[in-house]
């Protein structure tokens, strides 16, 4: 047990050496593109994070976390939009103006994507097992066909941001630095995700998930544990969501798109459910297989289907699961 | 606004449904018989159509397109369950949303290798074809109308087999006992791949259908699937009737809603705003009628309660 | 006499035609182990659910320490004092032993809502996890994985869950289920010494170690309870030998 734990952290720390690793070489050798795709990686990383807290932690399968990867770009592309052309986001009942501000920008994403998992999670949570992987598939479409139709932020064909937004003492212009930016992010959160899973709440989250009928015997409310597990889930990706936008500096309504949901399940599926660095692992092997099988095959999404086929029937730990023995419970 | 359109769109609205209820009927089987979550259910719908239409460009026949969405449907749908639904059964939700959603992958794609991106299309077969006159002077298209005598006559034969078959017993009994069944000595696995291929080529019919009034192509499948979910979702998982009332109760919202919101909007905004608030909330109306139904009865209007 | 610490009055459940509970009215004083026996079907499962909050009676009462808790969730009613241990262990198996009785001590100190601290390096709670698992023997196991647990383990957690608690009065669900007779007779050893903590409302099948244990019997019988009192008052009964244990032997 001791080994495996040992194992597993000694993987986490060679996977963050790598993710940091290859943008400094592409900076050396002057391949941009590479840290941009090493950004990309950093940046799913965080979302599907974020979908393991619920996932992983609270046995939530939610298969609706694109609403609030959408909501976090949309809180980028809206204010960025209304600050790039000079207008007001709202006059009444006070005036709030855009911003490219990215500390701002996250913010209002954190915000917005907690309220909206507040709600979603409060109407989901009084049901359970297929019907609430159905009902958050379900919140997705709702909100992706919402965005296609308000056209007052370009409908269906989205928003296009000029200038990345900006961050105070850095260049965010500068791929290195912005890779920079999002990997800060997303350690940070690593490490909060850590600490809350040897948490009392992670203590009490892990067992609802596993028998609710003993949390409830024992004086806690199992639906308010995974309520607020899925609104602190719902932070992080629509966090994520901000990132995005400002990585592609361009929202539209794919953001919402329910195979993106499904793709960050994938993510998280890949790396190995409830791992702390399973999203991660998920995330850097998506992006390189989306990147080399695309590379050789138009059609790579089918060998991305296989491959999903075998780690669902044969490998059900996951890549981390593979490499780090079965999981050892937290601490 | 005339009763000519009101109508007119109730039977728009009736002809979604219907349509809805074959997808959604095969679903709530495939969930209520093996417990299994299958999101792959639009892949189907798209073999069917794509099936069809390939039928339909090297015979000319209507009929024999529809055979043919039927019968791939079905075969695909017994191959896929024999090599990997069957293995999803014991396990849990996430690795049969996972399973399934790689299954669409390799169906979409595989479908963009064998047909290209560019849609096919299906003609609606002359006999069909043109409008017909409805008592009170309403014209209607006769391949829409047919498509509604269809989905009821699907209805209506589903409900015989459940009911009043040898078949339709052993599913009942797979739906409450399956330690049961499997002691009297039924074949559960091949029950099992007998309601998957039902399934199946149901929604392959479906695909056919409508593919004669939309384009065929690849993606066309997962929009109808989530629609069929939030039918499920509404009817109760695993009800036939809730599939059914269900279905038409979406087809009519979606439908009207996409009509009637946004003038409901025009009468105290400008037309402008109006339209585009209606529109917004209308692309929405069937996600609200689904919250509404869970707030009131979480496991749908004829589930079984938790 | 003492206010019952656990009371049912009149307790009512029908599913249908079928009676589960008919006017079951019961009570639990400080100090001693009430059994409740009663052949299988008799509704004791469905009485046990109604106590803790996991079914509403038709009709009916729950009192616990004075007060009336029918209204209550599960949750609620063991904030209250209710300690309920299951006939199938519910324990989070792929946690530690101590990390199952910390989830109990957490539930006493209901502080759930904390993010970032440790909940092995919070000192009150894991003394009070502690304290639980060595009364019940499970002191040397904490940091085993409860899935390597031995059957008879997983009782004994049970049971150390339900103590963290500090409950007012035990439900306990068959805690003999599956236990050898070693196994069986170490728990009735345990059991004994417990109702000095909390009072217990025993449902048990073992008859050797109702008898053993019991300081009185209620006899359920399709859903009324037939006779209440000590183990000779039950064992000379008519109507028990009659209903219950002509049946049985």
């Amino acid at each position: 047990m001791i080994g495996g734990m040992r194992r597993e952290a000694l993987i986490n720390l060679a996977v963050l050496a790598g993710l940091v690793a290859v943008p400094l070489w592409a900076l050396a050798v002057d391949e941009p593109f590479t840290i941009t795709l090493a950004t990309r990686v950093a940046i799913l990383a965080l979302a599907a994070v974020g979908l393991n807290i619920a996932l992983g932690l609270g046995g939530l399968v939610s298969l609706g976390h694109a609403v609030f990867f959408g909501i976090g770009g949309y809180a980028m592309g809206i204010l960025a939009h209304h600050a790039q052309t000079y207008t007001a986001v709202a006059e009444w009942p006070m005036l709030i103006e855009g911003t490219k501000s990215m500390p701002v920008i996250w913010l209002v994403a954190v915000v917005a994507s907690a309220l909206a998992a507040l709600v979603i999670g409060v109407l989901s949570l009084r049901t359970s097992g297929v019907y609430f992987i159905m009902i958050t598939l379900a919140f997705g479409q709702m909100f992706f066909y919402f965005a296609i139709s308000w056209s007052a932020y370009g409908g269906e064909d989205g928003l296009s941001i000029y200038v990345r937004n900006g961050f105070p003492g850095l260049n965010t212009l500068v791929p290195i630095q912005f890779f920079g930016l999002c990997f800060a992010i997303l350690c940070a959160v690593l490490w909060l995700n850590a600490r809350l899973m040897r948490s009392p709440f992670g203590l009490a989250l892990n067992a609802a998930r596993q028998v609710p009928v003993r949390v409830e015997t024992v004086g806690l409310n199992p639906v308010r544990l995974k309520l607020v597990a899925f609104v602190i889930s719902g932070a992080i990706t629509g966090l994520a969501g901000a990132l995005f936008a400002d990585l592609n500096r361009f929202v539209s309504p794919t953001m919402f798109s329910w195979q993106f949901s499904g793709e960050i399940i994938i993510l998280v599926i890949l790396g190995g459910v409830g791992r702390l660095f399973g999203p991660v692992v998920g995330a850097a092997v998506f992006v390189v297989l989306e990147h080399w099988l695309g590379g050789l095959t138009e059609f790579w999404l089918i060998w991305l289907g296989v491959i999903l086929l075998v780690i669902v029937l044969f490998a059900r730990g996951g890549l981390v699961g593979l490499l780090a023995g079965r999981s050892v419970a937290h601490d | 606004m005339s009763s000519i359109l009101i109508i007119e769109q109730v039977l728009n609205g009736l002809q979604f449904g219907v349509m809805l209820f074959l997808m959604a009927a095969g679903l709530t089987l495939i969930f209520g018989v093996m417990g299994l979550i299958n999101l792959a259910h639009g892949s189907l719908y798209m073999v069917g159509a794509f099936a069809a239409a390939a039928v339909a460009a090297a015979t000319g026949s209507f009929l024999l397109a529809l055979g043919a969405a039927l019968a791939v449907a079905a075969a695909v749908g017994a191959v896929v369950e024999v090599a990997v639904i069957r293995r999803l059964y014991a396990t849990d939700h996430l690795d049969q949303v996972l399973a399934t959603f790689a299954l669409i992958l390799i169906f979409s794609e595989g479908t963009r290798y064998l047909f290209g991106s560019f849609p096919l299309y299906l003609d609606i077969p002359d006999a069909l074809s043109g409008p017909v006159t409805l008592p009170g002077g309403i014209q209607y298209p006769l391949y829409r109308l047919a498509l509604i005598g269809v989905g009821l006559a699907v209805a209506v034969g589903l409900w015989l087999l459940i009911e009043r078959t040898r078949v339709g017993i052993r599913i009942r009994a797979g739906e409450n006992d399956r330690e049961m069944i499997a002691a009297l000595g039924v074949d559960i696995s091949k029950l099992y791949t007998l309601v998957f291929a039902l399934g199946a080529a149901l929604a392959g019919l479906a695909g056919a259908l409508v593919g004669a009034i939309q384009s065929v192509q690849v993606g066309m499948g997962e929009p109808v699937l989530i629609l069929a979910f939030v039918v499920i979702v509404i009817g109760g998982i695993g009800s036939i009737k809730g599939a059914f009332v269900g279905a038409i109760l979406v087809g009519l919202t979606d439908t009207l809603g996409g009509i009637f919101l946004p003038e409901f909007f025009k009468l105290f905004m400008e037309p402008a705003a109006g339209t585009q608030v209606g529109a917004s909330l209308a692309s929405m109306a069937i996600y609200i009628l689904m919250s509404v139904v869970l707030v009131w009865r979480p496991t749908g209007l004829f589930g079984a309660r938790a | 006499m003492t206010e019952p610490v656990l009371e049912t009055r009149g307790i009512t459940k029908r599913f249908g035609a079928l009676t589960a509970s008919e006017d079951v009215s019961l009570d639990l004083r400080a100090g001693e182990i009430h059994a409740v026996i009663g052949p299988n079907g008799a509704g004791k499962s469905t009485l046990i659910q109604q106590i803790c909050g996991l079914m509403r009676p038709d009709a009916g009462q729950v009192w616990l320490g004075g007060a009336e808790v029918t209204r209550l969730e599960a949750a609620a009613r063991a904030r209250a004092g209710l300690g309920r241990t299951f006939q199938v262990s519910q324990l989070a198996m792929e946690d530690t032993v101590l990390q199952n009785a910390l989830l109990g001590a957490l539930g006493a100190a209901t502080r759930p809502w904390r993010f970032f601290g440790a909940a092995l390096r919070d000192a009150e709670l894991r003394d009070r996890a502690e304290a639980a698992l060595a009364q019940v023997g499970l002191g040397d196991v904490a940091a085993v994985r409860c899935a390597d647990l031995s059957h008879g383990q997983r009782r004994q957690l049970e049971v150390a869950v339900a103590l963290t608690l500090g409950p007012r009065a035990f439900v306990m669900d068959e805690p003999m289920a599956g236990l050898g007779a070693e196994g069986s007779k170490r728990m009735t050893g345990f059991l004994s010494e417990l109702r000095g903590t909390a009072p217990i409302l025993l449902v048990e099948h073992d008859m050797d170690a109702v008898f053993a244990l019991a300081d009185r019997i209620s006899v359920l019988v399709y859903g009324r309870i037939i006779a209440t009192g000590t183990v000779a008052e039950i064992r000379a009964d008519r109507a028990v030998r009659e209903a219950y244990l002509g049946e049985q032997v």
